[in-house]
């Protein structure tokens, strides 16, 4: 793993999120509690809704488009509906948020 | 032969080791014991029941001058050490030097004062010694004294609390959301803060400290925040955190990082000086409570005697010391992934629980109010239990005998009898109690005998749990509509309960009212910040993050993730500066569509949403603000040209549908509200079919509501005719606020109405004048915060709407 430093924890709203972009197209990133982030795909399988736009609750996040579900840790849409969205490793440390730059695609300089 | 052990600092950490020496071997060493405060060891974590007066110093020493003269320990109380030389193995102090074989450091850590202009100022002190406990315990013999204590952790809510309970007037900020945030989690720091704030507390979150001030004496006067406001104090506690005591240590070359470095054995770099306590790093680790420092003191006592030991660093414990703040929290309970939550309300009692699991193990444990099985978690923590087989009931403690669950009628219970039930008929809930009890078994019998749940209906589901709750299995709840699986409420009782119970933030809704989830769900977030923000419009301030894409962006979102735009245009009156301004916007940000809209104002359509701080300030430039279309609250006020200029006008329909759109812009309610003013019956704008039409005669104005053209189309109803423009105005304002403030969200005006009948809103708004008065008043209040552009705000952060980082650039280098 190689680790990236993406921003300060506090860049994100409590309970919202932010997108990067990299070469594997736009993440989301989504702060569900004080110190609690998690990485995903920012596009919707449904029909490509932003999910960076939709609300944060627990550890999940409801697309803004229709309302679809999905598990943060699992990426799992969750009740009825059928879908999947990439996960990608991500942590804090001293309030830095630190994403996994070889699952993004990202060739760290040496 | 006996050999010469110092040991520097006499601290709970030093003291331990010392009393393991001696137990093991009595004459290994002859020990001096150096301390900088002029007495021998006390138990520091005791000092918070010594400042709330539950004891007194002597009961709190732990070695007394016999137990130094009895283990031969020469003192040297009072005197700092000021050197090492490790050549020579000499400890040198300020009244001269010590040989030693081994040393001992154990110097504590010093408390960390930010450094504030005005933080030397006389006053300002940190909490570590007794020195500091009786300075603050000296505060309360003064009456009318005040103090503010920065830092809403540990040490700084004993202090606060203990500086409360000698009669000071406390304030605590805390620049965090919530109290102790490193141990507790939302819920738990709401509940905190209200024990504290019921032990007359002052408790600000969030807060940013600016400055000190002072007085010609030098002496401290008050604390400034960040937005100005000054707090008053005749002392200033800081407790915002330690740091390691590592300055002689640094000053003999000892390997330091953030503190002392030592082995598993406590030995630092130097292999005849160990260390121990707050000064030490082990494996990267510093160290804030005893618990871990009590077992690195075995080890030094067992490292001095040439015996094999390891320290091994536990998970920890906390408890906080404040009678009747009963809390506890172990482990990890925030950051990390593939974790599960178990979450146990009890809001009559006040209680709350949460476990965190990762696969079948318990991580961390955070509870409030009923602590009594902390030990229990904490045990499984520790030990890495697999808890498969008892995760159902986990939640319920060893105690669990199977069976029971949370009482869904709780919240209802916990009631006083003097709350207020039937707010339309002041029926409290003793008297429905007291009808249940006298034979009204039901709704209907409830209604003709107390007149509750008989006018506007909201409180139904409150007077069907009290019949409930009274009557136990004879009565069968019909089943009301809850929210969502969060709770088993409905939108009125949730409505009613805020109102009653007066919970004014979104924990207080959810651990109150007992919700089953952490902080709800995409169903009732955006409700719930509506009801709070409707009903407490000073206290509660509006969460974006609750708010569906449209209204925390302020902007409509497109099937292609772009965004629409579509500025106010007052009574759908416009200007050819505006337009210009739109048409300049239109082509500086590439808008693909420019489309004139049903509500009579423009649209531009396809915005990028890292485009929208910029077309917005733009827009404001030419005075041109946000027309909430994508808004909860009012949308357009349709015009037709009236008097002015139509032959068969009779008043200004255009001027008071702009004085309107003015008064009741920017304001948020349960769905949109939008209104029509037609100058004649011959309605060219359409009023007969929005939430509140007016249409204009000769002799005054016609205010109807409940009208509707989308999904349903309904014609409006009329609520009153009056003659003049005032009151139009005014019957129409205090229409939005009883809507405002009664309707479940998402009912639009109509749906609403026909729930609680027009006859019972135009008793409130046409026939009871000053009840009239009242919802202008209050709807003026909650404007004073709302009726503003949300544009011009946003068009100052432009960097929220853009991405935290392009990870597709390469580096330059
Ligand atoms: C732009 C506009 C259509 C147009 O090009 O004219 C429009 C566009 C939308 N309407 Fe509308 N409505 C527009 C006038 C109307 C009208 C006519 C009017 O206001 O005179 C109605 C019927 C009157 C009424 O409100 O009942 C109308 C009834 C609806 C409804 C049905 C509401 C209902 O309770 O039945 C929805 C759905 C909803 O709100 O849940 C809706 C929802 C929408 C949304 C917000 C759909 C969505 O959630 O994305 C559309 C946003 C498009 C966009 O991206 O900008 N729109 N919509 C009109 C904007 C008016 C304005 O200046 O603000
Ligand atoms: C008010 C208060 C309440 C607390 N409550 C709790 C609690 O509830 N639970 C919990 O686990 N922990 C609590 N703590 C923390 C706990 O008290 C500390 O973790 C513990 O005291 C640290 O022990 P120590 O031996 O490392 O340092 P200390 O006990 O601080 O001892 C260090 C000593 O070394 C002396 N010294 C330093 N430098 C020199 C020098 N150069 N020469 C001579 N002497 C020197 C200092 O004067 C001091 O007396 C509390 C702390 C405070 C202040
Ligand atoms: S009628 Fe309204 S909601 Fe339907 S497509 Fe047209 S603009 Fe969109
Ligand atoms: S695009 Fe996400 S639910 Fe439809």
């Amino acid at each position: 793993m190689s680790w990236i430093d993406i921003g300060h924890i506090e860049d994100i709203p409590l309970r919202g999120a932010r997108i990067i972009k990299t070469p594997v197209g736009c993440v989301a990133i989504f702060r569900t509690d004080e110190a609690e982030v998690f990485a995903a795909s920012d596009t919707c399988p449904h029909k490509g809704g932003p999910l960076s736009d939709g609300i944060v609750h627990g550890k999940s996040v409801t697309c803004p488009l229709h309302n679809w579900v999905f598990s943060l840790e699992t990426g799992e849409a969750q009740g009825a509906d059928e879908g999947q969205i990439a996960t990608y490793p991500v942590r804090l440390e001293n309030q830095r948020i630190l994403i996994d730059g070889d699952a993004v695609g990202k060739r760290t300089a040496a | 032969m006996t050999q010469k052990l110092v040991v520097i600092g006499a601290g709970m950490a030093s003291g331990r080791a010392l009393e393991h020496l001696f137990d093991a071997s009595p004459d290994a060493y002859d020990v001096t014991l150096f301390n900088a405060e002029p007495r021998g060891n006390y138990n520091r974590l005791m000092l918070s029941p010594v400042l709330a007066g539950d004891k007194t110093y002597e009961e709190i020493v732990t070695h007394d001058d016999a137990w130094y003269a009895d283990n031969g320990v020469t003192c040297r109380f009072g005197e700092k050490v000021i050197n090492i030389d490790r050549a020579r193995k000499v400890v040198i102090g300020e009244n001269g030097e010590v040989p030693y074989d081994k040393l001992v450091l154990g110097t504590g850590s010093n408390p960390f004062m930010i450094p504030l202009p005005g933080h030397d100022l006389k006053g300002v002190i940190p909490y570590r010694d007794l020195e500091d406990t009786e300075t603050m315990m000296n505060l309360g013999k003064t009456p009318g004294s005040k103090a503010v204590v920065i830092g809403g952790g540990l040490l700084g809510l004993e202090a606060a609390a203990g500086m409360a309970a000698q009669g000071v007037d406390v304030t605590v900020v805390h620049i965090m959301g919530h109290l102790m945030e490193r141990q507790l989690d939302e819920a738990a720091g709401y509940l905190l803060r209200k024990s504290l704030s019921e032990k007359g507390i002052k408790v600000l979150c969030k807060a940013n400290s600016k400055q000190i001030l002072g007085d010609e004496a030098g002496h401290v006067r008050a604390l400034q925040l960040d937005d100005g406001t000054e707090l008053p104090c005749d002392l200033l506690v800081m407790a915002v955190g330690i740091r390691p005591n590592t300055a002689l240590a640094k000053a003999v070359d000892l390997e330091v990082n953030r503190g002392v470095i030592v082995n598993d054995q406590m030995v630092t770099s130097d292999p005849d000086i160990l260390a121990l306590g707050e000064c030490v790093e082990h494996n990267g680790a510093i160290f804030g409570l005893v618990a871990p420092l009590y077992d690195q003191a075995k080890v030094v006592a067992k490292t001095l005697l040439g015996q094999d030991a390891t320290f091994v660093n536990k998970e920890v414990s906390t408890k906080l010391k404040v009678t009747g703040c009963d809390l506890f929290s172990a482990g990890d309970f925030a950051d990390g992934d593939d974790r599960e939550d178990i979450v146990f309300r009890d809001p009559a009692r006040g209680v709350y629980k949460r476990l965190i699991l990762k696969g079948n193990r318990i991580i961390g444990a955070v509870m409030y109010g009923d602590t009594g099985d902390g030990a229990w978690f904490y045990n499984h923590i520790k030990d890495a239990t697999d808890v498969a087989d008892m995760r159902e009931t986990l939640i319920f403690g060893p105690a669990f005998q199977g069976g029971a669950s949370a009482d869904p009628l709780a919240a209802v219970a916990a009631l006083p009898d003097d709350a207020e039930i039937c707010g339309c008929n002041g029926v409290c809930k003793g008297t429905i109690v007291t009808a249940i009890q006298g034979g009204a078994t039901d709704l209907g019998a409830v209604r003709a005998t107390t007149k509750a749940s008989n006018s506007c209906g909201t409180c139904t589901g409150l007077v069907e749990q009290l019949l409930a709750a009274t009557l136990g299995d004879d009565f069968v709840m019909p089943t009301a509509q809850c929210i969502c699986g969060c709770t088993d409420l409905s939108h009125e009782d949730v409505r009613r309960l805020i109102k009653s119970q007066e919970l004014k933030s979104q924990e207080a809704v959810w651990q109150e009212l007992g919700w089953k989830t952490r902080n709800g769900c995409h169903v009732c977030r955006p409700a719930i910040n509506y009801y709070l923000l409707a009903d407490w419009p000073l206290e509660y301030q509006d969460d974006p993050q609750s708010r569906f894409v449209n209204e925390r962006n302020h902007a409509n979102i497109q099937k292609d993730g772009t965004f629409s735009v579509v500025p106010r245009m007052w009574g759908g009156l416009t200007t050819p500066d505006e337009l210009r301004a739109i048409a300049d916007a239109a082509e500086k940000y590439n808008v693909p569509t420019v489309k004139v809209t049903g509500g009579q104002r423009i649209d531009l359509l396809g915005v990028k949403k890292e485009d929208l701080p910029g077309i917005w300030y733009d827009l404001n430039q030419a005075g041109l603000v946000s027309g909430h279309a994508y808004s909860k609250g009012l949308r357009t006020v349709k015009t037709c040209v009236g008097k002015d200029h139509c032959r068969f006008g009779t008043q200004d329909s255009t001027g008071l549908g702009v004085k309107l759109e003015k008064l009741l812009w920017g304001s948020w309610t349960p769905h949109k509200v939008k209104l029509g003013i037609s100058g004649c019956p011959r309605n060219c704008a359409e009023a007969t079919c929005k939430d509140v039409g007016i249409v204009c005669v000769d002799s005054g104005y016609e205010v109807s509501v409940a009208g509707a053209a989308g999904m349903d189309v309904k014609e409006t109803e009329l609520l009153a005719k009056v003659a003049t423009e005032a009151e139009a105005i005014e019957v129409t304002t205090a229409f939005i606020q009883i809507y405002r403030e009664n309707a479940k969200y998402l009912d639009r005006g109509y749906k609403w109405v026909a729930k609680v009948g027009l006859d019972w809103v135009k008793q409130q708004v046409v026939d009871d004048l000053e009840n009239r008065k009242a919802l202008v008043d209050r709807f003026e209040i909650s404007q004073s915060i709302y009726r503003k552009d949300p544009w011009a705000e946003h068009a100052k952060e432009p960097a929220k709407y853009a991405p935290l980082a392009n990870l597709t650039l390469e580096a330059a280098e």
